[in-house]
């Protein structure tokens, strides 16, 4: 499926866009880290949570849970949100 | 006084005539001065005379940048603790002085928490320390929340280390992150005895300071002698506040300690620390951030104070920024505040953000919250500005050039 990647995570993609395969947001994201290693711990904590200031959108719709079920066809859009000045 | 603004000998060894009968050829090669701000980290190399100074950087811009550690053993390898507002935090790596960088593979980060069990995460490595002499390698990380790290591939893969990050005591101990810091309760002064790999100490804002004499197998709490907030019982170690904690080289059963209620000096094998900032001005207090201590001599060591009354303002009282310095173990202190302005200057100092070198005179160097870099090169007797208009700066750490 194909993975917005927001300008805080460019330097680990070297592209907005980039590649990754997997059934759910978990196995789509450890598929991204191991193309680009260490991406997806600056997204997500050690207790597998996302973190505050990053927020991921599939089909446009916000989700919350890496247990999210994913299709080859779905498009995911990771966002840094808001963290101060 | 904080009024008096030239410096005034106190005791029979002023800082200088010490200093004036030091060798000179210390800093032959010149001085690096590693900066870590709030939005990335700088690299600052002298000249000979610690005169000059050529800028590299910035390094992460945007990043936050809590410590930023050579490593003595080989004078060449960097390590950066950085977290950005969006990303989570990591440990960047550099093996030639900071021209290339490398990610960490395993950054610190703790155990995974059982199912229904509310785990923590690191929120940002704060704390780095070189492992022992003996041990080439070996780096230990102290984060916020508190948690004590270990690397043994020189940075590039981390574990927990000993037990206290899950342990019900030392959780305690810990206590919540309202707790802690306004950013986060941190676990911080890391020390390796030089004379023994297994003789440990760190420190926790909050959560006190403690010892292992076992390379990490037990701890044990040292707050004797320590004061805490009024109200609060001493004898609850989680009360306790240390701000910065500092063995000195030069006698390895000495340490130094800024905490957040007094100046202090512990001569083991005592556990009894001893309030040696009661002997600083009454209108200056003995609050502060950071602790330096004199490369050779252990009766020497400097503070920077802050204004802790009231509503802690954490500003340089009455804003009139200095030094002090005591030269006889804490009897007596010694303003030194050449050069700083003179009024008006409202920073302060933090934890990290304040190191000495080991060249002969010892140079200073303070990084405030204001993000200037002073620098002094006479162990504190002048000071001059080396670098302005940075970001807040979060440490700062000097090594000689080999």
């Amino acid at each position: 499926m194909r993975v917005h990647v927001p300008s805080a995570l460019r330097s680990y993609t070297q592209s907005s866009e980039a590649q990754a395969s997997g059934t759910t947001l978990a196995a789509a994201l450890e598929d991204l880290d191991r193309r680009y290693s260490g991406i997806r711990f600056r997204m997500v904590d050690e207790q597998d949570r996302i973190r505050p200031h990053i927020r991921i959108f599939v089909n446009g719709e916000q989700v919350r849970e890496l247990s999210q079920p994913l299709n080859p066809s779905d498009e995911v859009i990771i966002v840094q949100a808001l963290s101060g000045g | 006084m904080a009024g008096n603004s030239k410096p005034r000998a106190v005791g029979k060894r002023g800082v200088g005539v010490r200093a004036g009968r030091a060798p000179r050829s210390r800093a032959s090669r010149g001085v690096l001065v590693m900066v870590a701000t709030r939005k990335g980290a700088w690299l600052y190399r002298s000249d000979a005379a610690r005169k000059a100074w050529r800028t590299d950087g910035p390094h992460f811009l945007g990043h936050t940048v809590h410590h930023l550690m050579l490593d003595p053993r080989d004078g060449r390898t960097l390590l950066a603790a950085a977290k950005t507002g969006h990303l989570g935090p990591t440990v960047f790596r550099s093996t030639d002085l900071g021209r290339t960088w490398k990610e960490a593979t395993r950054p610190p980060a703790f155990a995974k928490a059982p199912e229904g069990v509310a785990g923590r995460a690191v929120d940002h490595t704060f704390w780095l320390t070189p492992g022992h002499t003996d041990e080439p390698g070996v780096w230990y990380a102290g984060t916020s929340p508190q948690g004590l790290f270990r690397s043994e591939d020189g940075g590039e893969t981390w574990a927990p280390f000993s037990y206290i990050n899950e342990d019900p005591t030392y959780r305690k101990w810990m206590g919540t992150v309202q707790d802690g810091t306004p950013d986060g309760p941190k676990l911080h002064s890391i020390i390796v005895d030089p004379r023994d790999r297994t003789h440990l100490y760190f420190a926790m804002s909050g959560g006190g300071v403690h010892e292992s004499t076992d390379g990490g197998r037990a701890w044990t709490p040292i707050v004797k002698g320590l004061e805490v907030v009024d109200g609060f019982d001493p004898a609850e170690v989680t009360f306790h506040d240390p701000h910065c904690v500092r063995l000195c080289p030069s006698n390895p059963d000495r340490l130094y300690q800024q905490n957040h209620c007094g100046i202090y000096r512990l001569d083991r094998p005592s556990d009894q620390w001893v309030r040696v900032g009661k002997a600083m001005p009454k209108r200056t207090g003995d609050i502060g951030f950071p602790m330096v201590v004199h490369p050779r001599d252990a009766d020497t060591a400097w503070v920077f104070p802050m204004d802790g009354t009231s509503v802690w303002p954490r500003t340089s009282p009455e804003g009139m920024p200095a030094v002090y310095a005591t030269t006889n173990a804490g009897k007596t202190w010694r303003r030194l505040d050449a050069g700083f302005p003179e009024k008006h200057a409202w920073w302060t100092v933090k934890r990290q953000a304040m190191t000495a070198d080991a060249a002969a005179p010892v140079g200073l160097y303070v990084g405030t919250t204001s993000g200037e870099l002073w620098a002094s090169r006479d162990e504190g007797q002048r000071w001059a500005c080396v670098a302005r208009h940075m970001p807040e700066i979060y440490a700062v750490e000097a090594a000689l050039l080999a």
